[in-house]
Order: C-alpha cells, then sequence, then structure tokens
C-alpha cells in the first residue's frame, strides 16, 4: 500500500521524532520498533514500564435504544456474560459466526450507562457493520474514531500513572475508571496484552501527544513498538487476531472456552453456540497449545507440526523469539492426542524437523494486580 | 573499507590471499532488527554464487544468506551461533559468518564496489 494511503494515528509524528521505523499495520502507518530494537523494548516492559500506541484500534459505544437492553442485544452476537459484568469491569469476549469460527476478539467494559468495547484494528469495520446488521434496532453504536488509544505496560505502570492519577493504584485487574487527565476525560482500564500490570487510556485525539509526552519524560517509561507488543503477547500466551484465532478456529479449538460463563453455554443464544456446545461436550478434535523448541532456532507462522512418530498433526500460527524466555516459543494447533504437555513433537523448519515439546501456556508468569 | 565487495542481497566479502571473508552489511543488520539465530554451512561446504548458504532470522523474520563467489567454505565463525546479537554490534568484523576460498577471482567484478552500493542503499529508501 502507498505510504500516502496510510491513515495516521494521533502519535504519528511523535513515532517519527522518536526515530521509529514505521511500517503498515491494519492500514496505519505504525512504529514497529524504536531505534533500541524490538528485544530492548520488550525486557523494558518486563522490568519497568513500555508506552504503546494502540490508536488503531477501534472503540466503540453501545447505548440502548427505549426500552431495549445493551447487554442482551450484544449478548446475540458473542459468547461471553455481559449482563452479569458487574458496572466498572471489564470482560475479554468473541465475536462468532454461525459456523463457530471466530470473527474478532475484544473487550467489553460496562460503564453503567453504556457499553464500550475495544476491537482488533483489522477487524474494526466488519465489526461495526456486523453489529450495526445484528442489533442496531435496540441499540445506538458509535465509533469512537477521534479517541486515541495508549497502553502503558509493566511493573513500574502503576507508579508512573499515579503521578498524573494518584487514584489509579486502587483499580484492580480488568476493572474501569473515567479520569481527568491532561485536563480531558479519558477512559482507563487495568489491562492490556503483555501478561504485566498495566492501564489501557483511551484519550480524545487532541491531548494525546501531550499525555504521551509527559509519560515519556518519567524515568521507568520508554516507548514501545508493535515489534515488542507482538512478542510479548505470545510470551502471555494471548492469541492475536488473523494468526491464532480467526474464521476456522472456534473459541474451544482455540483454548478460549474459559470466556464462554456457564449460563452462556447452558442458554446459548449466540452465533455458533450448536458447533461450541457440542466441542465442550465432546471435546475440540484439535487445540492450541504452547510450543518450545529446543535450542536457538526460531519456528515461524505456517511451519508444519509433526508429533514423534513423524505424523503431520498441525502447524504453528506464531513463533518468534521470547525476549524474556531468551529462546525461541511459539503456538499452533495441533491435533487432540498431540496437545498434552510434554508431548514430543518435530517443527519442520527448511526440510529438517527441530525439536519441540508442547508446553502449557503462557511463557512466562502472568504479573496481574489481582484483588 | 576499502576491498569489501557487496552483493545485492547485501552481504560483503573481503578477500585475502584467494578466500574471502563475508558477513552482512550494516544496512542488513539495521534492516533485520535484534538477530537471535544463525545457522552456518559446514566447513567443505561448495558452494555456488548467488545460492542460499546460511541464515539468519532476527525477532521478526528469517532470512538467507548468499553466497558472493563460488567455492569451498574453509572456516566458519564457530562461537557466531552462540552470540547472534554480534551480528548487530559488529556486522564488519566479529559479526562475520564464514570464509569462503574463491573457485574464480573474477566473479569478484560482478559485485559493488563501496560507492556503488551505497548508492544502492540510497535507491532502495
Amino acid at each position: 500500500m502507498d505510504a500516502e494511503a496510510l491513515k495516521k494515528t494521533p502519535l504519528h509524528a511523535l513515532h517519527l521524532e522518536l526515530g521509529a521505523r514505521m511500517v503498515p499495520f491494519a492500514g496505519y502507518d505504525m512504529p514497529v520498533q524504536y531505534p533500541g530494537g524490538i528485544i530492548a523494548e520488550h525486557l523494558q516492559v518486563r522490568a519497568k514500564a513500555g508506552l504503546f500506541d494502540v490508536s488503531h484500534m477501534g472503540q466503540l459505544r453501545l447505548t440502548a435504544k427505549p426500552g431495549h437492553d445493551t447487554a442482551a442485544a450484544l449478548e446475540r452476537v458473542i459468547t461471553s456474560d455481559i449482563k452479569g459484568l458487574a458496572i466498572g469491569r471489564m470482560r475479554y469476549a468473541l465475536f462468532t459466526e454461525e459456523s463457530g469460527g471466530i470473527l474478532d476478539d475484544l473487550m467489553v467494559s460496562n460503564v453503567g450507562d453504556h457499553l464500550l468495547l475495544v476491537v482488533n484494528a483489522g477487524c474494526k469495520e466488519a465489526d461495526e457493520a456486523h453489529l450495526r446488521q445484528r442489533i442496531a434496532g435496540e441499540v445506538e453504536i458509535e465509533n469512537l474514531a477521534s479517541r486515541a488509544l495508549l497502553a502503558l505496560q509493566g511493573p513500574a505502570a502503576e507508579d508512573a500513572l499515579a503521578r498524573l492519577v494518584p487514584d489509579c493504584r486502587q483499580l484492580p485487574f480488568m476493572a474501569t475508571a473515567f479520569w481527568t487527565i491532561e485536563g480531558e476525560r479519558c477512559f482507563v482500564t487495568r489491562s492490556g496484552y503483555t501478561g504485566e500490570d498495566g492501564f489501557e487510556i483511551s484519550i480524545p485525539g487532541r491531548a494525546a501527544e501531550r499525555l504521551a509526552r509527559r509519560l515519556l519524560a518519567m524515568a521507568e517509561v520508554k516507548p514501545a513498538g508493535l515489534g515488542a507488543r507482538d512478542s510479548l503477547r505470545l510470551e502471555a500466551g494471548l492469541p492475536l487476531y488473523g494468526h491464532d484465532i480467526d474464521r476456522s478456529t472456534t473459541p474451544v479449538e482455540a483454548a478460549l472456552a474459559w470466556s464462554i460463563a456457564k449460563r452462556r453455554r447452558a442458554e446459548g443464544g449466540f452465533p455458533g453456540a450448536e458447533v461450541i456446545r457440542r466441542q465442550l461436550a465432546d471435546g475440540p478434535s484439535r487445540l492450541r497449545v504452547g510450543i518450545l523448541p529446543e535450542g536457538r532456532q526460531p519456528a515461524r507462522e505456517h511451519t508444519e507440526i509433526r508429533d514423534d512418530a513423524g505424523r503431520a498433526v498441525g502447524e504453528i500460527t506464531s513463533g518468534g523469539f521470547g525476549a524474556s524466555v531468551n529462546g525461541p516459543i511459539a503456538m499452533g494447533y495441533v491435533e487432540r492426542a498431540a496437545a498434552t504437555p510434554g508431548q514430543a513433537l518435530g517443527l519442520m523448519v527448511r526440510g529438517k524437523a527441530i525439536p519441540a515439546k508442547v508446553v502449557q501456556l503462557p511463557f512466562i508468569k502472568h504479573n496481574y494486580k489481582r484483588r | 573499507m576499502s576491498g569489501l565487495k557487496y552483493t545485492k542481497e547485501h552481504e560483503w566479502i573481503r578477500v585475502e590471499g584467494g578466500v574471502g571473508t563475508v558477513g552482512i552489511t550494516p544496512f542488513a543488520q539495521e534492516q533485520l532488527g535484534d538477530v537471535v539465530f544463525v545457522e552456518l554451512p559446514e566447513v567443505g561446504r561448495k558452494a555456488e554464487q548467488g545460492k542460499e548458504i546460511a541464515v539468519v532470522e532476527s525477532v521478526k523474520a528469517a532470512s538467507e544468506i548468499y553466497a558472493p563467489v563460488t567455492g569451498e567454505v574453509v572456516e566458519v565463525n564457530r562461537g557466531l551461533p552462540d552470540t547472534p546479537a554480534t551480528v548487530n554490534s559488529d556486522p564488519l568484523g566479529n559479526g562475520w559468518f564464514f570464509k569462503i576460498r574463491l573457485a574464480d577471482a573474477g566473479q569478484l567484478a560482478k559485485l559493488m564496489d563501496e560507492a556503488a552500493y551505497k548508492s544502492f542503499c540510497e535507491g532502495l529508501h
């Protein structure tokens, strides 16, 4: 795609000023890394704090039309329990289709008089169209396209943000709050995509650069790009839409059945409920697992996976280098019989089988501030 | 840097006494980003100019290294697979990959000199 045709986030000029290497991602010109490099940024987030621009992601507000209920309407297109989501809390959810395949994964926050959704950049137009088609009769759907989204991630994220918002120390994992930051009303959640403690801050685009500069001026905060975001989430065992999950994978196969509450399993009422309930009862034929290659050689996406008898049993969907693990890591789908932790595998890279084994995800311990 | 010759695939070769030392250029390591894995050829392997001979992988992607000339691999940088980041920190020095005995020194004429390679890289931006 022509660089001219790429969209820019409100932090684009700041990325260039910081010396970022820019790449096209989901139609946006985005920083893949800054001059320090992906490994340094990854380790910075695990040790202190990193600031990510995730303004390319979609932010949608759903408000009930008179006489209707937003949670009930949204539940018809996603698998999670939204009726049971308390005010001030956030939850992981999946849009599914009739086949049981995943259309997108998203975060849903209940802020009382409406729901706020954060969806993947690459799916946001389709998600909005899907919502308009399915639930627009009951729900007002607003695209908050003028808002930026900053992710401040790492064990020092709380100390950093507390200088601007002392109350942030009291916000537990997967909770939400509205705070005034830089004179603007911001929507803050204690969440992220790195396996670390941290916050995601939704702020009007006009104030995003000011906030980013305030945070980056703090000793513990450094900028981090999409490269580190990818290696951090892979170590944390978190799937990436379009790679580890898509329309050809179901929530059960993707090892995301934990996100389907008991009531939803019992009642159904979401696209693909029949397929998903059958897989929950009988077990899926294949499963997303963590894969640890032996040695130093990374095995990338689309690498064929064989079992210890040399039979093809699956494919890697994300693979690379885990900077904190200090070695190659991967995830992928294998037949259920080969999905037990400890199972020996061979990863076919350039004609040779790299020995590997199935491991429990995540590769690193999650460092969330639960209460 | 005089005496170095360059390929369009961003390898460099420095020839002394009929043996060429091969590595990847500062431009290449910069484009790759953090190098995390290097696969070297075996000593004694016959290499053909322009054909795949080694592999370098960064956090982001895998890339092939192509032989800048035809010949026989006579030595490899044994320490490199254990310290792949040397490719980033010292691409023209300790980050070398292998040494190759040239079959035909005339092939060097097909490669770029410093000035030609510099303008080639500028053309890629």
